[in-house]
């Protein structure tokens, strides 16, 4: 059993290690300022600016949360606290439903749901023009990809709360309300956290259903009705084409390399964070 | 037992939790301004009968309460009342203390903010005075912006009945709050309920009866969700009318 959990540990590393050897003939060549820093994408001149792309996921994820956690916040206090148990049985295992639903198929439904909804009637009241392939799109379809994740999570954190606890505060004149707001929400603050970032891992890394609706333009997205190119979607979408061109496998490596990166310091990054907050509030 | 003016004044209540039968017919009258316990065997509805009082119940599912509660004369289980109006008036300990998930100062602000927007100024002379009156004053004093899971359980109970009384409650619910002490931490919230017992009425479950005797001065004796015999402390506990009372009382019930 340990050589198993040694060997699947240290695959994380392997793939690091892997990752970055084959990134290494285009960090010969260019820089990592250069890299990471330019615009300019132009694989037959050999310049390769992954600025873009990383922008492009930013985004994409960036908007999802947004409009997930609301929500999924929403519907787990509903789901934990009002629903009655019957509907609440009746819930859950459609909730979880979502989750088995492929990535393949969101994406489907983003093309022909939520393009022509922001096409026609969204995007006309913000910008001139929206072909509806846009980050936002890519957004939506990842939020309703993640919200079965947070949801869970979520609930799972509300439900272990004690009911002492809520007692405590309803018998000290608090309403239902006030004692989720300031009370329940607080305590569950380090889980429904976890859950996010879970989720924010998930969504740097969903390729097809993003590749799909986000119009793959390897510009800066400076609006939400703007196309995007999230990394993953690069990779996906050029591997195993064009690999005459120089440096071009080389280049797709190092994408992979840099989603790598991103999502382990993310990880890194949010574990400290939790830590000092379960410190700071068990004491 | 009547009183002229009861605190409480509990009739033909019942409780029913999904098929169970909980609490059968009770009528009974809580004193004003004295320590009643409740006392009997595990499981026979004493606790749910202290809950009935600040309407905690409302929480469980499946429960069906019928029978008036009244407080003060006015019936809280009426469908008009208004429930924080009467949850505020009584400051409940329970089992275990649970502190808020927030600092000392503001485990003890929360209840005073949740019913107004007191100055900052206010807030800690009331703070202090509290914590005074739960004799936690001097242990804290110097970490009132600590989180209040810092402290020792015994320190952590005070701290729960002095969130309870910063709402300015006229009656406090005891719900076998030492059971989770250690004897020195019972022993100050014996002393606590005593010297309390001046400004509030206080009703205590316990299954403990030498705490029972130490605190009480009327003890209402429940069986299998009914009321057996309910008198002065000192008369329950050494010459009690009941068999099944003597029975509990000599400790052959449990």
């Amino acid at each position: 059993m340990l050589l198993f959990t040694v060997a699947s540990v240290s695959l994380v590393f392997i793939i690091g290690i892997g990752l970055y050897y084959k990134s290494i003939p285009i960090l010969n060549k260019l820089s990592w300022g250069q890299l990471l820093g330019s615009s300019v994408w132009k694989p037959f001149k050999g310049l390769f600016g992954f600025f873009p792309y990383i922008m492009g996921t930013l985004w994409v994820t960036g908007i999802a949360i947004v409009i997930a956690l609301p929500l999924c916040i929403l519907t787990s206090l509903y789901i934990v606290e009002y629903a009655p148990s019957r509907l609440r049985r009746f819930l859950m295992p459609f909730v979880n439903l979502l989750s088995g639903i492929p990535p393949v198929i969101f994406g489907v439904w983003g093309v022909l749901f939520i393009i022509p909804l922001i096409q026609t009637y969204i995007a006309p009241h913000f910008v001139e023009y929206s072909t509806g392939y846009s980050v936002l799109a890519g957004g939506i379809v990842l939020a309703v990809m993640i919200f079965p994740l947070i949801v869970s999570i979520v609930n799972e954190v509300l439900r272990t709360m004690p009911q002492e606890l809520k007692d405590a505060s309803l018998a000290l004149g608090a309403t239902k309300w006030e004692t989720i707001k300031k009370v329940i929400l607080r305590k569950a603050l380090p889980g429904i956290i976890a859950a996010t970032v879970l989720a924010i891992s998930r969504a740097f890394g969903e390729t097809i259903a993003v590749l799909m609706v986000c119009g793959n333009n390897a510009v800066v997205p400076h609006s939400v009705f703007d196309t995007g190119y999230p990394l993953p979607a690069l990779i996906a979408n050029n591997y195993g084409d064009m690999m005459s061109i120089p440096l071009y496998d080389s280049a797709l490596m190092f994408a992979a390399l840099l989603l790598f990166i991103i999502i382990l310091l993310f990880n890194i990054i949010s574990r400290v964070i939790l830590t000092r907050l379960e410190r700071r509030m068990a004491g | 037992m009547t009183f002229e003016k009861p605190h409480i004044s509990v009739q033909g209540l019942n409780v029913q939790i999904g098929d169970n039968h909980i609490l059968k017919d009770i009528n009974i009258d809580i004193p004003n301004k004295k320590v009643t316990s409740i006392i009997g065997p595990s499981g026979c509805g004493k606790t749910t009968l202290l809950k009935t009082f600040n309407r905690l119940l409302d929480n469980t599912s499946d429960v069906k309460i019928t029978g008036k509660v009244l407080v003060d004369g006015e019936n809280i289980y009426d469908p008009n009342i208004e429930i924080t109006h009467i949850r505020k008036k009584m400051g409940l300990l329970s089992q275990r203390p649970y502190p808020l998930p927030m600092s000392i100062y503001d485990n003890i602000a929360y209840g005073p903010r949740i019913h107004g927007s007191p100055k900052k100024k206010d807030l800690d002379i009331l703070v202090e005075e509290q914590l005074k009156n739960v004799g936690l004053w001097e242990e804290v004093k110097d970490r009132l912006n600590a989180p209040a899971t810092r402290l020792s359980i015994g320190q952590q109970q005070r701290l729960c009945l002095a969130r309870g009384l910063a709402v300015g409650p006229e009656m406090i619910l005891g719900d076998e709050s030492t059971s989770a002490l250690d004897p020195l931490s019972t022993h100050i919230i014996e002393d606590l309920f005593m010297k309390l017992k001046e400004k509030y009425s206080i009703v205590l479950v316990t299954h403990i009866l030498r705490q029972a005797a130490r605190v009480s001065d009327y003890i209402i004796f429940v069986y299998m969700g009914k009321i057996i015999e309910y008198g002065p402390a000192e008369q329950i506990l050494k010459n009690p009318q009941e068999q099944l009372t003597k029975e509990y009382v000599k400790g052959y019930i449990v």
